[in-house]
């Protein structure tokens, strides 16, 4: 590697904030003044693979810098590539992959208003404009559209995040101008975001499974968590053993609830299996799809349910170190993540021998950046790793090569929780809830035109109209979103339409991750659709053309005919077919191939465009 | 008596391809089985002498339980695999694939393109007048070669070449996301500020002229560049005791370019700033 650096030096806060994370410098070669060194260190280096294999750090240092300064400078960019031995060509790569960093002068408060479905239709375009009057330039904060927040059952939303040492943050949500301002201009000050457990309605309800602390629990203590049943699940891991964990988990019929829907017992069974060490486990809490906020419910309202739960696959799995990827917009869950970790190491069940049983395992929070496509498995992997969060190509799969090239197991929040009541319930009574091929709880994020917008939990089964009646279906019902941006939409008069995966699959749509928006008459759908198309065409990484060009086209489509009707939207229709056909076909990762999925069920099941 | 190591023996995996019962080396892909059977198939990102990054899509083929198309440079053949190349879906992929890149990119120096074109009935022209195009004008930072990256299909093969695959230089790299992507050192800096070492190995690589020899590059402004008229003699560079080959594409008796075999078993199409831009002194007629 060829190591070649600018005359940019970075200012005392880039180097004090990237020092906070890797320590100081040990030689000039890292960046050390010569003043500052004894003269028989200037010319050691760290070299080799010891340097080359941190890698890993560039997210965590491009954070830490954006989080002090607010955005990536030239001089602190390269003084990150020199402590890290990367090419700075890559880390600039990597850096402007990622919506929340700026390698652009900036104003140290951005303040990110979303826009996207659920915010859209709670008024979001005249909240951000409102906003954008009042804060425009001079006024010290940035104002930035985002995509979805989830934070959609409080829509509209914004998030401020003021960088500084601490780095501060503020969500303010539902959101209105003279809110949204205060909260970036003085975040500290800025109200208390409400309890997690005002997102479920149902919250203290004795019949929940997945969600039954969330509300009930102190969610900073460890105590209060074991008092409600944690850590049972862990000793019963370790009473059956990790092939009886395996039997449990797959006996119980649980499949991935990120959307995907695979076996979670075979994929555990398929890493545990790999002779290559070490194993990982990953869990994703990129939570990017719009309309999801489930996993931020569970992780602000019940995080050492997540941390038993990595423990469990990590046991069953022969994992010893864990990763939590966590998206960049979810700054309270960070907090409680990271506080829950604290105490479960302090309190022996995490770290070298676990609850006395001589094993040893450890998580590490890896914040995500803004980037959807890093909810993909493999763009996860590379983003954790240092690089761009661009999917790999399957064959081979994470089982076999997954996080640092090594088998890893990786599995969605809401998935891994769920192996607690596995557990404690046992395999048969787990798989005799919901039905017979989707078995367990689901957690359901309703969001959009109903009264009481959050997080349910039902047994598999359940159909849309009862959900929305529990969350209280209003007038004028135009569409149900399923799925998210992801999915497809449903009618109103398909409410019979069963929740669970052969049921959607049966009725031409998809569960997705869960999502359920409902839209009233009063959003006109070409322009959802048209906010979709957008979405896709910012968080498309690039790497395919299908894609990168794909979705681009598509959205200049929908924009030519967001106001026509009829015969005058055929050829864009037309033409809207025949890429989505080729993108879902030849696209690279789901991404791609789900982008088209919305806008088509949107033409095909609800005339849009008629 | 020249010595060509043959490696481990490989054992042979049969599949079916269209229809045929053909056999391909363990580790071979379905292109290689396509390239034996004399079946053409468009590629673009595709680098004889690089790993497949599987980008541009244009290579997709149809495998039989594959709940989508797969591209063939990348995808290893398994035995039993029932493989088609030209069936109606796949051929429509390739043809939105070479729609979409038309439409967006300046192919007019891209080799092969107009013909594949033609034969999948694109239209990249169905976009509409305002369709995005990329819209970037030439880098010309250095005397040695241009950057036109209106021509760029992002194909991550410079990247690569520039990258741990051969000269890791790592003077550049994708940078952006999406539609904005675009092959870049860093901070967007001018070449003569980067790691750059004008090997040039990026220029070798380049599917689509994006990248070219500042000969090249005045030539085709001025419209003398002619590829008719050049000849093309493949010799051994002078400078150093490696012996790579090169070979000099020749107009009007003035070396316009130089390239090198990529069956070259010492330099996989490779060479140095020296071997590829050092040549002015053998046309030095003062």
């Amino acid at each position: 590697m060829d190591l070649h650096f600018g005359d940019s030096k970075p200012t005392d806060d880039e180097r004090a904030a990237v020092d906070a994370l890797l320590g100081p410098p040990v030689s000039s070669w890292e960046g050390a003044t010569r003043d500052e060194m004894r003269a028989a260190d200037l010319r050691w280096a760290r070299g080799g693979r010891e340097a080359r294999d941190r890698r890993d750090l560039l997210l965590p240092g491009l954070h830490a810098i954006n989080d002090r300064v607010g955005w990536i400078s030239e001089g602190a960019l390269d003084y990150l590539c020199r402590r890290l031995t990367v090419p700075p060509s890559e880390a600039y790569g990597v850096a402007t992959f990622y919506a929340m960093f700026s390698v652009k002068p900036r104003p140290a408060t951005v303040l990110h208003v979303c826009t996207d479905l659920a915010c859209a239709a709670a008024g979001a375009s005249e909240l951000c404009a409102g906003i954008e009057a009042q804060l425009g330039l001079g006024s010290g904060v940035s104002v930035e559209r985002s995509p979805c927040l989830g934070l959609c059952e409080r829509a509209p939303a914004a998030l401020a995040i003021k960088a500084g040492d601490p780095v501060r943050t503020a969500v303010s949500a539902p959101a209105t101008v003279h809110d949204a301002v205060l909260a970036a201009s003085a975040p500290d000050s800025a109200p208390e975001e409400p309890p997690a457990a005002m997102a479920v309605p149902q919250a203290g309800d004795p019949s929940l499974t997945l969600l039954r602390r969330v509300g009930v629990v102190d969610p900073a203590s460890l105590d209060d968590y074991r008092a409600h049943g944690g850590y049972t699940a862990l000793r019963r891991a370790f009473e059956l053993g990790p092939a009886g964990v395996i039997r449990e988990v797959t006996d119980s019929g649980l499949v991935g609830r990120g959307g995907a829907a695979f076996p979670t017992g075979r994929k555990w069974q398929a890493t545990a299996s790999q002779p290559d060490h070490p194993h990982y486990v990953v869990c994703n809490a990129d939570e990017s799809e719009p309309g999801t906020f489930k996993d931020r419910v569970i992780m602000e309202g019940d995080p050492y349910a997540l941390v038993e739960a990595m423990t469990i696959a990590a046991y069953a799995t022969g994992a010893h170190r864990g990763y939590l990827y966590l998206r960049g917009e979810y700054p309270r869950a960070l907090h409680r993540l990271e506080h829950a970790l604290a105490q479960a190491r302090a309190r022996g069940v995490l770290g070298d021998d676990i609850l006395g049983q001589g094993y040893a395992f450890d998580i590490e929070i890896r914040r995500g950046a803004g980037a959807y496509i890093c909810g993909e498995e493999t763009a996860l992997f590379n983003s954790i790793e240092g690089y761009r969060g661009e999917p790999r190509s399957k064959p081979p799969f994470p089982v076999e090569k997954g996080l640092f090239g090594k088998p890893t197991v990786e599995n969605n929040v809401e998935t891994l929780v769920n192996v607690l009541p596995i557990l404690t319930m046992g395999a048969p009574a787990y798989a005799a809830v919901g039905t017979a091929k989707s078995t367990g709880p689901k957690l359901f994020c309703v969001s959009g035109s109903v009264e009481r917008p959050g997080i349910y939990e039902l047994p598999f089964g359940a159909t849309l109209g009862e959900l929305l009646e529990l969350a209280g279906i209003r007038k004028r019902l135009r569409a149900v979103l399923l799925g998210g941006a992801a999915g497809g939409f449903v009618r109103p008069d398909e409410l019979d339409i069963p929740l669970t995966f052969e049921g959607t699959r049966e009725a031409g749509t998809a569960l997705g991750s869960g999502v359920v928006m409902a839209f009233d008459d009063t959003v006109p759908l070409p322009r959802l659709l048209l906010r979709i198309a957008e979405f896709f065409r910012d968080e498309s990484c690039g790497q395919c053309v299908p894609c990168r060009v794909g979705t681009v086209r598509q959205e200049e489509a929908l924009h030519r005919i967001v106001e026509r009707t009829g015969a005058a939207t055929a050829d864009d229709i037309a033409l809207l077919r025949e890429v989505g056909r080729a993108m879902r076909d030849a696209s690279i990762c789901g991404l791609g191939q789900t982008a088209w999925n919305a806008v088509e069920s949107a033409i095909d099941r609800l005339g849009a465009y008629e | 008596m020249t010595v060509v190591p043959l490696g481990i023996p490989r054992r042979l995996l049969e599949f079916t391809l269209d229809g045929e019962r053909v056999r391909g080396a363990e580790g071979s892909t379905i292109l290689d089985a396509c390239r034996a059977a004399g079946k053409d198939i468009p590629t673009l990102c595709q680098g004889d002498t690089l790993a497949p990054k599987n980008a541009c899509r244009v290579c997709v083929v149809e495998v039989e339980g594959s709940r989508t198309l797969v591209p063939a440079c990348s995808r290893k053949a398994e035995p039993g695999m029932e493989v088609k190349t030209d069936t109606e879906r796949a051929r429509h992929s390739r043809k939105i694939v070479l729609e979409l890149l038309a439409s967006s990119v300046d192919m007019s120096t891209t080799p092969r393109v107009a013909e594949w074109i033609k034969e999948y009935e694109a239209k990249p022209d169905r976009f509409g007048p305002d369709a995005a195009r990329l819209n970037e004008e030439p880098k010309i930072d250095n005397d040695l070669y241009v950057r036109d990256y209106d021509k760029c299909i992002l194909c991550y093969k410079c990247v690569d070449a520039c990258g741990d695959q051969w000269q890791n230089s790592f003077a550049i790299s994708v940078a952006g996301r999406g539609f904005d992507a675009r092959i870049a050192v860093e901070h967007d800096a001018p070449l003569t500020d980067s790691a750059c070492v004008y090997c040039g190995n990026c220029i070798e690589v380049c599917p689509t002229g994006a990248l070219s020899f500042k000969s090249e590059f005045d030539m085709r402004a001025a419209g003398t560049w002619d590829e008719s008229q050049q000849t093309e003699t493949t010799t051994v560079c002078a400078y150093c005791g490696v012996g790579c080959n090169l070979t000099l594409h020749v107009q009007d008796n003035e070396i316009v370019k130089v390239t090198s075999p990529h069956d070259n078993p010492v330099t996989h199409g490779n060479l140095c700033i020296k071997g590829r831009f050092g040549y002015q002194h053998v046309q030095n007629r003062d």
